[in-house]
């Protein structure tokens, strides 16, 4: 008998919640702000499907119902991955530590 | 054109990325390589599924511009978002990914084919299961961010809103979304997929009314968590590892978050979700008490204080954030410090808005991390210091919640700020916090009220120093 296929992706999403698990644990409080917005951004990932859904349409209607959805959805997850990304660098960059100089 | 077999394993290696990228935030040092594993990982997810599908045609070209739209609106909002926003601006991005789920999952449903889940009326009944509950969620992150944001943002009242029959009519439309769910899944049909939708984002709308404005730290966390279980939902329609990964990693950690932030509260999760704290309690506690003496003070006094103090720890809540004092609080900072005086600063894991607010602020006015600390860090200190300089908090240096057992408050981990010499309190009346109740900090011997803006009365100390 043959495992299905679900099984397999079922067995990565479990592991993954618990490496997510752990490695959310080991996050420095300090930085929980950048955590929430690097998790925004990444989890904007889901553009892989609004871009599948937005190359179906046909060469000579790429407009279809189903395709601006695809189109729409890849503006929004556009906007959370540019921002995301973006707001995160520009708030890691003002964590410094203590000058030396004294 | 890309195999599926290569293609998958690519998905897996930016799956991987982005599991570095969390990884990195174990602290500020590699926290800034995160976010560049994080970026490259996307990069990688977005080529490959171009060069999987292979079509560079019109669509392509119409694809790179609604890319490039929305690229430009993120990058345009993450250079001017100030950090103080950072709350709103999250909850905003929350609504986003909730919205995306939705469109995805609208746009498998009306053309299957393309996503290899079977045709119209004919969908997977596995697909169907996974893209139901993906577009659910995400019609719930949705909506429910767009409330957190409108709270947040101040646009809609942060008291909760209550009515009879609340959790009674949540309860009926959780058990219709179940409902519905299974029938669509039976029947195929498209008027249910839609009616889905609706009650969906109606669900999400009903759950975060009644969560009061001190509250959105739980909130906020768990839309977070809301809006990876939404992108897992889809992972498992599109068969895609990247997608599966990402949002079991987004799932736990908002899940995480909100943990932390209830336990900060000690309260339970259900408690804040079913909402209304607050509104109850407020008529009871804040009676009896008005007529204590209370020592108020002004600026000279609390510099006075300060300066033949040789600690002092700060104590900054989430009024330094209305008030914008976080820069002036800096200036006063370093002129303690010219004068040989031990500086640091104490975060309880519930002030501000967000997990991690007052930190960003902190960071922003250039206030070195390692003077920064978290609650079980330097709690023991407080005994050894001069000075405490409360500045925006109030509920979370509240004693009560360690001597009064009928306190709405009791039993949360609460900064012992009573323990210092003195304390400098910085408000601007002597109302209650969120909490609703009264804090004894306000009438101890060794406590001085300076009744004024955070800003303002933090930049007069500094001119007297």
């Amino acid at each position: 008998m043959e495992i299905d296929p679900f099984i397999f992706r079922l067995s990565i999403f479990i592991l993954s919640i618990f490496i997510g698990y752990y490695v959310v644990w080991s996050v420095t409080p300090s930085l929980h702000t950048p955590l929430m917005s690097v998790t925004n951004a990444i989890s904007s990932v889901i553009i892989v499907g609004a871009i599948i859904a937005g190359l179906a349409g046909d060469s000579d209607d790429i407009f279809n119902t189903s395709s601006i959805f695809g189109f729409l959805a890849i503006s929004l997850a556009a906007i959370n991955i540019f921002g995301g990304f973006l707001v995160t660098q520009r708030m890691l960059a003002m964590y410094k530590k203590k000058k030396k100089d004294k | 054109m890309l195999s599926a077999n290569l293609s998958a394993i690519f998905y897996l290696i930016s799956g991987v990325l982005f599991i570095l990228a969390l990884r990195g935030l174990s602290s500020p040092e590699t926290s800034r390589q995160g976010n560049f594993f994080g970026i490259l990982g996307m990069i990688i997810a977005i080529t490959v599924t171009f060069l999987s599908i292979g079509n560079f045609s019109t669509g392509f070209v119409a694809i790179l511009i609604f890319l490039l739209i929305g690229g430009l609106i993120g990058a345009y909002i993450a250079y001017k978002i100030p950090m103080t926003a950072m709350p709103e601006l999250v909850a905003g991005f929350h609504s986003l990914v909730g919205l995306a789920a939705v469109f995805v999952a609208i746009a498998a449903f009306l053309n299957p084919d393309a996503f290899n889940l079977g045709s119209p009326g004919n969908i997977k009944l596995g697909s169907l299961i996974e893209m139901s509950i993906g577009a659910a969620v995400g019609a719930i992150t949705f909506s429910g961010s767009i409330i957190a944001f409108l709270k947040l943002q101040g646009i809609m009242s942060g008291s909760p809103i209550t009515f009879r029959g609340q959790h009674l009519l949540n309860a009926l439309i959780l058990i219709s979304i179940i409902v519905i769910t299974y029938l669509l899944c039976s029947t195929q049909s498209s008027n249910l997929f839609w009616v889905l939708l609706i009650i969906s984002f109606l669900i999400g709308f009903l759950l975060i009314i009644p969560i009061g404005g001190a509250d959105m730290p739980v909130v906020i966390s768990m839309l977070n968590s809301y809006s990876g279980w939404a992108a897992a939902g889809i992972g498992f329609t599109l068969e895609n590892t990247a997608l599966i990964i990402t949002g079991a990693l987004v799932g736990s950690s908002g899940a995480i978050l909100s943990y932390i932030m209830c336990k900060g509260m000690n309260r339970s999760f259900f408690n804040v979700i079913l909402g209304g704290f607050g509104a109850t309690e407020q008529s009871t506690s804040s009676q009896n008490k008005e007529q204590k003496p209370v020592k108020s003070g002004n600026a000279d006094d609390a510099a006075f204080l300060m300066k033949n103090a040789s600690s002092v720890i700060i104590v900054p809540g989430y009024g330094m954030a209305v008030a914008q004092a976080q820069h002036a609080l800096r200036e006063m900072v370093d002129t303690l410090k010219k004068n040989d005086i031990k500086v640091s600063y104490a975060i309880h894991p519930v002030a501000g808005r967000m997990p991690g607010h007052m930190n960003v602020l902190l960071a922003e006015a250039n206030v070195p991390y390692d003077e920064v600390f978290e609650l079980e860090e330097i709690n023991n200190d407080f005994a050894n210091a001069d000075v405490a300089f409360v500045i925006g908090a109030n509920d979370v240096t509240n004693p009560v919640a360690k001597t009064d057992p009928q306190s709405p408050i009791y039993g949360m981990p609460v900064l012992d700020v009573e323990k210092c010499k003195s304390v400098l309190f910085v408000k601007r009346s002597l109302s209650p916090g969120y909490a609703g109740i009264d804090n004894d900090l306000f009438y101890k011997e060794n406590t001085l009220m300076l009744f004024a803006d955070a800003k303002k009365m933090t930049e007069d100390i500094t001119k007297n120093l």
